[in-house]
């Protein structure tokens, strides 16, 4: 069934007309050809298609566009919009990736991981659920991360990748 | 996936009300779920109806001291809501004990307690299931069902089934005794927790006691006042369900045990409240002796399947060491 809906993507509106049963990831790679979001298991399981929605890092394979038409999706290319971010530089300075599928869904999932400990979020690994800051030692970036799998095993550089970020932001002791 | 017709409601009534007169309709929410099961083709509704940012999603304060959670609070957020972190601390920890970071920012709370089992025959239309296709036989029984469980299964008949409940967030709701508030084309009720999820018994089909087109708009937690924590035993450290876990609270006075509540997840077809152990508990030395006979007690009733007996132990050992954290310094 038919929808007209205007998504907002990385800064720029784009109307289209899509199938109810579209998904955001499909929206945006098969309808916009924008394809830095990858799809991997298109279940919610891998993290691949891992985009902010509103700030906040999602499933693009879960979300379906007309849920969507007032949202401003970033995706991994969006945050370099302003110049270099910070997360792609590390990401390269500390070799986090091989074959850099899952990169796009990693640095999205990552700038998520940042906001939510610059807001105070404890994780499942946090000992004092009270604390008013957050620490994002190694153990934190690795549960708060497990939501983006890579098939290539990169998780020791990537965890320095982030960690690298985190203390420059001062999310990390 | 089947086609369906996506609409939007101006409130909860109107929401009600679309959806009642859809008899293969659903409510759409945060769709981590709902979503995945109509790709799977697990779920086929021919409307969606998005319930998403229709109801409170905001936690706000009750008169007794309690919390109303709006059903449509995200997980995350009810995870990080410093009067829940203080306050209830199991639910907050049962919340990030739960799915990833991204799931959680989009599921909802209403969604959270109505998701489905993820029991691998449930989820692959190839495979017998008599919860997605009543009559069709239960592959787990002699099949794959390592997680599945070991308490309150049905065992045989047209309605076998051994699956569990996926959510930690619903076990912690359980034990803190959570109220939810439901509207349906008949206006409001409450459901208590213990009401809201059911075993299999005869029919398999149905998880909950809610009736086509009720709404969850809220769940309300009265008052603690107790120490509380959850605790998760997965396959791997983070983005696994559970084998086995618990949530507790427990209040020691003089030595004795005053006041507790256990509820277990992963061993049953819902949270499974563990009155049993719990009776066995109050007025009793809060000893390491009378929290494992307590969970001997409860486990009792267990019927573990070929492979996945382990859970009986694990559950009370569980009990054990997390009372014993929970009453350190009390006893």
């Amino acid at each position: 069934m038919d929808t007209q809906i205007t998504l907002r993507v990385d800064g720029a509106d784009h109307p289209l007309t899509v199938d109810t049963r579209t998904t955001l990831l499909d929206a945006l790679r098969e309808r916009l050809r924008i394809t830095s979001p990858k799809k991997g298991c298109d279940h919610g399981q891998c993290g691949a298609c891992t985009v902010l929605l509103d700030g906040r890092r999602v499933n693009s394979c879960l979300v379906l566009a007309v849920t969507v038409d007032d949202a401003e999706v970033i995706t991994s290319d969006g945050l370099a919009a302003g110049g270099e971010h910070p997360l792609h530089r590390a990401f390269l300075d500390n070799d986090a990736f091989q074959c850099g599928y899952c990169t796009p869904g990693q640095v999205c999932s990552a700038a998520g991981v940042l906001a939510e400990a610059r807001a105070g979020w404890p994780s499942t690994v946090t000992d004092d659920l009270t604390a008013d800051e957050v620490d994002l030692t190694d153990d934190e970036i690795r549960d708060r991360m497990s939501g983006n799998l890579c098939r290539c095993a990169a998780y020791a550089h990537i965890v320095l990748a982030v960690a690298a970020v985190a203390e420059a932001e001062g999310v990390r002791r | 996936m089947r086609e369906f017709r996506y609409e939007r409601a101006a409130d909860p009534a109107s929401a009600v009300a679309l959806l009642a007169a859809e008899p293969e309709g659903a409510f759409l929410g945060g769709g981590t779920n709902l979503v995945d099961l109509m790709k799977l083709g697990v779920a086929t509704p021919d409307v969606l109806v998005d319930v998403r940012r229709l109801t409170s999603a905001e936690v706000a304060e009750l008169p007794d001291g309690g919390l109303r959670i709006g059903a449509a609070v995200p997980n995350a957020d009810l995870a990080a809501d410093r009067r829940v972190r203080e306050r209830f601390p199991v639910l907050s920890q049962a919340l990030l004990a739960g799915a990833s970071g991204q799931l959680r920012n989009r599921a909802t709370t209403g969604g959270n307690l109505l998701q489905r089992t993820r029991c691998s025959y449930f989820t692959d239309v190839t495979r017998p299931c008599n919860k997605r296709s009543p009559g069709s036989g239960c592959g787990a029984l002699q099949g794959v069902h390592r997680n599945h469980a070991v308490l309150g299964q049905t065992l045989e008949g047209p309605a076998t089934c051994v699956a569990t409940h996926p959510s930690d967030m619903a076990v912690a709701l359980a034990a803190l005794d959570a109220v939810i508030r439901v509207l349906g084309p008949d206006g409001e009720r409450e459901v208590p927790m213990a009401e809201l999820h059911r075993l299999p018994g005869d029919d398999a089909t149905r998880d909950t006691t809610l009736r086509h087109g009720e709404l969850v708009t809220a769940i309300d937690l009265p008052p603690l006042g107790m120490p509380s924590r959850y605790r998760k035993v997965r396959d791997r450290a983070s983005f696994a369900f559970a084998l086995v876990s618990i949530a507790a609270a427990v209040r020691v006075a003089d030595g004795v045990v005053d006041d507790v509540r256990l509820a277990f997840g992963g061993v049953a077809h819902k949270p499974w409240r563990a009155t049993t152990a719990e009776d066995a508990l109050r007025g009793r030395p809060a000893t390491e002796e009378s929290f494992a006979a307590a969970a001997d007690a409860e486990l009792a009733a267990a019927t573990p399947l070929r492979d996945n007996a382990f859970k009986v132990p694990l559950a009370r050992n569980l009990v054990v060491r997390t009372l014993l954290q929970l009453t350190e310094g009390a006893r």
